[in-house]
């Protein structure tokens, strides 16, 4: 799909979209939000972001970033079961192993005697592992949202009706239509518009976002991850806020439908069931989390590992929270630039490759996007 | 820092603070401190060493034996030196079976017949089953110096080239070990980079093998030390087909994977074009690429900047940490 | 969190899964959340699961439009 990074095309939609913005009125720029941390890396990654704000469209980070959101607590129990568990095998998702806790990261965590940590792509492979030596624990490190919650849902069911007593995963399972009705309802953002993230939408369809419209009259658009899919999305956005007339315009219709994906939702349903999830920085968001059913119980890694009730608990000084609110910019938190940076990171927002930090801290270097 | 992590080990930033903040001082010695990929001594030599520790041992187009060698090799036709002899040294670990490392060493004596060098000395040490991951290797490598990189002469609109495509080899290592589902005709790029020697007489500036911590770590470490800023182009970087596959669909970044026979080089304005013909004609760098340049329009001294496809900028950091597979 | 690939189906076992290529490279990938895609269809990947079934037209669609807006782009140049 090479034409949706077509300059040239690009720079057509970079030319509408300041077009738009200029109409928008309100006396400073647009503030766009992009909920999904990989709309972040890309945004990134192409260098986007630069070429919007000289447009004249401000993009800020949302909270789509599980190893963001995930609680401190949550890390530092993956932590204890691969240092504190004999012959077992933690297998996690690569994004997950590099958050500092208390207890270092799981990259730096040392194993206990033939324990070890294993990085994997598809939690299929954590599957694969269980089969291989049904003696040896392997605990899959669970973390993500819509996306990657009926892949590890399929996982769990598979495992229960081969009985294989020796998976389990420690969940860290969030939902992204409840984070954007606390951060709406909070109200100390302002928001003129979301992004809304393309594959979560291809499980969860577009109903679930439709009351940021009907009952905030904030515009949004669902979009793809190429730089065009990106700069579609935003221009639709500008053009709905111009319109007065906003509503969640589906801008990746190439990959996914009005309605989702059924059968995964159905899957998710089957395993999960929502409850009031913590969230770093966030705090207690109301039906915003997924927990084990109780039939499927025992696979729950938290239950077999004796791992307490998951509390949030960050490093002092952190104000990840309010980044990820987009309440302060990376440049409000006292730690950043100081004592929190890409070699030494204190919190989520400087750890993920689509931490807020970690990039401000590259682009507040960079000479600005003069191409 | 109380314990080494592994990620110490992964060629990124934290290795070098570690080396130069730790390691360097000790020994206050001026020929250390260059911590260039070779150093030159007096009366025309040049002397490297390096270890070698992959898992697997074997995978597709190399393999740990054919490492050692051409890795040694190639720190010396960086640095300006033409590779004569090298020095072998196993540490084994008991158990490992004595086929495996028949053909280890099998391997080590067709790379070095390949690269033109003579193993002249060596050392065998085995230690305790569990104590060593089956064959550890250190070559330590002696050349003839006939250049040096000079990076003080770097000028502003000298041209950057890129000997071929990044990635290969860590996509061959990632893939051989660890099944991400993922299968593909990846092959290790291992491979002498002797056919850059010739540069040196041609005026190359600065070379350096691209291995791990990627293209973006060696080239920030040259901006760094640069009065201009270097702008490198997306669109001109090559790239596999399979290391652009995996890449989108593991989410690793190929401008920090690692290579074993590719390297950057640093060439005079005039001569870049000339560079490129002589790198194109051998089958080694059929395709290198111009790939940016020293300049001053764009950027901040001590900065390296990427022109991205899609035509924004974006400002390259070194590598800091293991490269993962993400899902994010 | 969204991290997927467009990739077209090559193999379908009983048991639900499947291969596909991805740009030459063959991916392993289960297709139990896909019941409906078959053989040449394009699904979008994410952690090794077929989680969406592309819409071919829709695709065709997007490529005249970023075509016509590099082209739009010329002329207004």
């Amino acid at each position: 799909m090479k034409e949706l990074r077509d300059p040239k095309a690009l720079r057509r939609l970079l030319a509408d979209i300041g077009e738009l913005a200029r109409k928008t009125g309100g006396g400073r720029a647009p503030r766009l939000m992009e909920v999904c941390g990989t709309h972040t890396m890309a945004l990134f990654k192409s260098g986007l972001t630069p070429l919007l704000a000289e447009a004249g469209v401000e993009m800020v980070s949302g909270p789509g970033c599980p190893v963001c959101i995930t609680p401190n607590a949550i890390h530092e129990a993956a932590i204890a079961i691969v240092t504190g568990t004999e012959g077992a095998t933690l297998a996690a998702f690569g994004d997950m192993t590099r958050v500092p806790t208390r207890q270092g990261s799981l990259q730096t965590a040392i194993p206990a005697r033939g324990s070890r940590l294993k990085i994997v792509y598809s939690p299929e492979e954590a599957l694969d592992e269980a089969r291989r030596d049904p003696a040896r624990p392997v605990v899959f490190y669970g973390a993500g949202f819509e996306t990657t919650i009926p892949a590890i849902a399929f996982t769990v069911r598979q495992a229960a009706a081969e009985g294989l007593r020796n998976f389990s995963v420690l969940p860290a399972l969030w939902l992204v239509p409840p984070a954007l009705r606390a951060i709406l309802e909070a109200g100390d953002v302002a928001v003129d518009g979301f992004v809304y993230p393309g594959h979560v939408s291809a499980v969860i369809g577009v109903e679930p976002y439709e009351f940021v419209a009907r009952e905030h009259r904030v515009p949004g658009a669902i979009a793809g991850f190429e730089p065009g899919d990106i700069l579609l999305a935003v221009r639709s956005i500008l053009e709905q806020a111009v319109e007065g007339m906003p509503r969640v315009a589906l801008e990746y219709s190439r990959a996914i439908g009005r309605d989702g994906n059924p059968v995964a939702r159905a899957l998710m349903d089957e395993v999960f069931e929502p409850y009031d999830a913590c969230w770093r920085g966030l705090g207690k968001i109301p039906a915003s989390g997924l927990r084990f059913r109780k039939e499927f119980a025992g696979f729950d890694a938290a239950v077999r590992f004796g791992l307490g009730e998951i509390t949030d608990r960050d490093l002092p000084g952190c104000r990840c929270g309010d980044v990820l609110r987009g309440v302060i910019r990376p440049e409000g938190c006292r730690l950043f630039g100081k004592t929190c940076l890409p070699g030494s990171p204190l919190g989520p927002c400087m750890v993920s490759y689509e931490g807020a930090c970690l990039i401000h801290h590259k682009y507040g270097r960079a000479s600005g996007g003069r191409a | 820092m109380t314990r080494i992590s592994l990620e110490l080990g992964s060629g990124g930033r934290l290795m070098r603070d570690f080396i130069a903040g730790r390691i360097v001082p000790s020994f206050r010695d001026p020929l250390l401190g260059d911590l260039g990929d070779a150093a030159h001594l007096p009366g025309g030599i040049a002397f490297t060493t390096d270890s070698y520790v992959v898992d697997p041992l074997f995978f597709p187009g190399g393999d740990i034996g054919r490492l050692a060698v051409n890795g040694t090799v190639n720190d010396l036709v960086v640095s300006g030196a033409e590779p004569r002899f090298l020095s072998l040294a196993f540490i084994l670990e008991e158990g490992l079976e004595a086929a495996v490392l028949d053909r280890v060493i099998a391997s080590i004596r067709s790379a070095a017949k390949t690269a033109g060098v003579r193993i002249v000395t060596g050392d065998t040490k085995v230690v305790r089953r569990g104590q060593g991951d089956k064959v550890y290797i250190n070559t330590a490598g002696v050349g003839r110096s006939i250049g040096r990189p000079r990076p003080g002469k770097i000028r502003r609109g000298d041209k950057v080239i890129l000997t071929g495509t990044l990635g290969d080899h860590s996509l061959a290592v990632m893939l051989a070990r660890g099944d991400f589902g993922l299968k593909s005709n990846v092959r290790s790029d291992c491979a002498p980079l002797l056919f850059l020697l010739p540069l040196w007489k041609q005026g190359a500036l600065w070379m350096r093998d691209v291995t791990r911590g990627g293209l973006a770590t060696v080239l920030v470490e040259l901006a760094e030390r640069l009065p201009y800023p270097v702008l490198i182009e997306e669109d001109r970087i090559p790239l596999s087909r399979p290391v652009r596959a995996a890449s989108e669909l593991l989410g690793i970044d190929p401008l920090y994977m690692a290579c074993e026979g590719k390297a950057v080089v640093i060439a005079p304005a005039a001569k870049a074009g000339e560079f490129l013909r002589r790198l194109r004609a051998h089958p080694l760098g059929r395709k290198a690429a111009l790939i940016g340049e020293v300049q001053d329009k764009v950027g901040r001294p001590g900065e390296l900047l990427l022109r991205t496809t899609a035509g924004g900028l974006r400002l390259l950091e070194p590598l800091t940490s293991e490269l993962l597979p993400r899902i994010c | 969190m969204c991290l997927a690939v467009p990739a077209k189906i090559t193999r379908v076992d009983e048991s639900g899964q499947g291969t596909a290529d991805y740009m030459g490279s063959e991916v392993k990938v289960n297709l139990s959340l896909v019941p409906q895609a078959g053989r040449g269809d394009w699904v979008i990947i994410h952690a090794g699961f077929a989680i969406s079934v592309m819409d071919a037209k829709e695709a065709g669609e997007t490529l005249r439009l970023f075509k016509e807006l590099a082209a739009a782009q010329d002329e207004g140049a």
